[in-house]
């Protein structure tokens, strides 16, 4: 019992660590990127010792500034919603990595290890369940901020996030539909196997408007331009407009762990998670017929970076979808929402309907 | 007929279904990101430095050309004999809009001149550097060529120079900052 907590422990660890640390360097990443997107340099003045690094000490004086920063509490507002809103926002976007699947299982003696914090048999409507709460962390922090324009950015924000919740959860239907499971783990065993014994058969080719429309659907969930309507950074602010301090860091973490999650959840649902092309427990097993054999934790390796390095693809790809597009006017986007996205899932559904019952 | 009329092009079938167009733009955004982070990273090994993959001037190392006619820090202008070619007429005082200049004169040992400043203050923290000083006085006396641009202080009184910073800016702490050619 001691050694399945031990085990459990360790790799909750891992994957707080490693979402943490993605979100906290994603700062960075968004700094850099835009930059080099826009013939700058971008920031790169925090140093220490006279060591820049490329300005990846940043993040850390972002931080450093945030919690020496005052901690405003406005007049008029209610002093408990207000300190519980970011904590909330945050708390609800962390869990949700739990049932993510970030490698194969790997066997260490007599024991089976999936790597995967909680291998739930509902892992998409869990990691769903999460990502809705964390609608309360913004609906609170703009209602209880007494301030009329973080009201309104709040209540922007509920009808947004309300609207494309329903687009994500009608788009990952697909999915479920076509791998006949909920668990994000046996969805990405069913994604190794191969149509035509060449082609793998990720969720990307066997659904590939339900991609797109989950993209965008988990992207408006992210409340990161094109969709920020909610927040406006640059000009509106929105329901944080009265967060000082670290509390408006909590709020910005959230943001940049809800484009790690989604990430994270491109790469399971769709891109195969940790599975490599013709890679099998024992080696590689080429369509022309010839076998690379390499030992179990190799495979194991090869898949945990496999994983990443499609995390860290859509990371990037978030980012230059972030600093290219312009952000929707509101009619905009509840058109979008209402009246393509939700319409083209559902038609989606239906075809995938009738190719399953074939 | 002052007004002027845009007829914008109404979009066609593929702008308006959006996909197309953002990816699109995410061909222009990627292709300079591909193209800056190549030539950074060559720049880094020394290599291909004819080519340039930022605009940006980090500006206390680098300072971008300035116009000649750049309206800067002022300064007094001297005689041969190192004394104000100032004649204390008050002009400067009088045209200057923000009110920031105070000159106080006293008579001048020296027959032909009939008056000379006996202290002469400008509060830089007030002055709009709109140049009007310069323009009318009648002696060339106050000039705004130095070239210092890095006027900045602690305090208000900090902003507030004195006749003797004024005819000598170059003893002053700031550091000239040259232009790159
Ligand atoms: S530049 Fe203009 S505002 Fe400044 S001291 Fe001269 S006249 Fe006054
Ligand atoms: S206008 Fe020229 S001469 Fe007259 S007080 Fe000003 S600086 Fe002196």
């Amino acid at each position: 019992m001691a050694v399945e907590i031990g085990i459990k422990a360790i790799l909750a660890f891992i994957m707080l660590m490693g979402a943490l640390n993605l979100a906290g360097l994603l700062t960075w990443v968004e700094r850099k990127q835009s930059a080099v997107m826009q013939d700058r340099i971008g920031a790169n003045r925090a140093s220490i010792f006279g060591i820049r690094l490329l300005g990846l000490f940043h993040p850390l004086a972002d931080v450093l500034k945030m919690l020496t920063k005052e901690d405003f509490v406005p007049r008029g507002s209610d002093r408990l919603l207000y300190t519980l809103a970011p904590i909330l926002s945050v708390f609800f976007a962390i869990p949700a990595f739990a049932a993510i699947p970030f490698g194969d299982a790997i066997q260490i003696g007599e024991r089976v290890i999936e790597l995967q914090v909680a291998n739930l048999p509902i892992g998409l409507l869990y990691i769903f369940a999460m990502m809705s709460m964390g609608v309360y962390g913004v609906v609170l922090a703009g209602i209880s901020s007494n301030n009329n324009y973080s009201f309104l950015g709040g209540l922007r924000a509920s009808s947004q996030m309300i609207s494309y919740e329903v687009t994500l959860g009608v788009a990952a239907m697909g999915i479920v539909m076509v791998y006949e499971s909920m668990n994000l783990q046996e969805i990405v065993r069913a994604q190794g196997t191969y149509l035509w014994n060449v082609i793998p058969k990720w969720g990307v080719l066997v659904q590939p408007l339900g991609a797109l429309l989950f993209f965008v659907a988990a992207m408006a969930e992210t409340k990161r331009i094109p969709f920020d309507l909610p927040e406006g950074e640059s000009e509106i602010i929105g329901y944080f407009v009265e967060y000082s301090g670290m509390k408006f860091g909590m709020f910005f973490l959230t943001d940049f762990l809800e484009t790690v999650l989604l990430s994270c959840m491109m790469a399971t649902l769709f891109f195969g998670g940790w599975q490599v092309p013709y890679l099998y427990p024992e080696g590689f097993h080429f369509p022309w017929g010839s076998l690379w054999s390499m030992p179990h934790l190799w495979v194991i390796l090869l898949g945990i970076a496999s994983f990443t390095l499609k995390v860290v693809f859509f990371c990037w790809l978030l980012m230059t979808i972030r600093w290219t597009l312009p952000r929707f006017r509101y009619d905009q986007l509840m058109r979008l929402g209402w009246k393509i996205i939700l319409p083209l899932s559902l038609i989606n559904i239906v075809v995938t309907a009738i190719f399953c019952l074939r | 007929m002052s007004t002027k009329v845009m007829h914008h092009r109404p979009l066609n079938f593929w702008e308006r279904i959006y996909v197309p167009e953002v990816a699109r733009g995410l061909w222009v955004t990627s292709r300079h990101f591909a193209r800056n982070l190549f030539i950074h990273t060559a720049h880094r090994l020394g290599l291909l430095k004819h080519l340039q993959a930022a605009v940006t001037i980090q500006y206390p190392e680098e300072v971008r050309p300035y116009a000649e006619r750049l309206r800067t820090r002022h300064r007094l202008t001297q005689r041969e004999d190192g004394s104000p070619r100032c004649v204390a007429c008050m002009m400067c005082e009088t045209v200057c809009p923000a009110k920031c200049i105070y000159i106080v004169a006293e008579e001048d040992p020296d027959p032909n001149i009939e008056k000379r400043p006996k202290s002469f203050d400008i509060d830089l923290g007030v002055c709009v550097y709109c140049g009007y000083c310069v323009e009318v006085c009648p002696e060339d006396a106050i000039r705004m060529d130095t070239k210092i641009m890095n006027i900045a202080s602690y305090s208000r009184e900090g902003m507030w120079y004195n006749m003797d910073r004024l005819l000598h800016p170059e003893k002053e702490g700031d550091v000239l900052l040259k232009p790159k050619t």
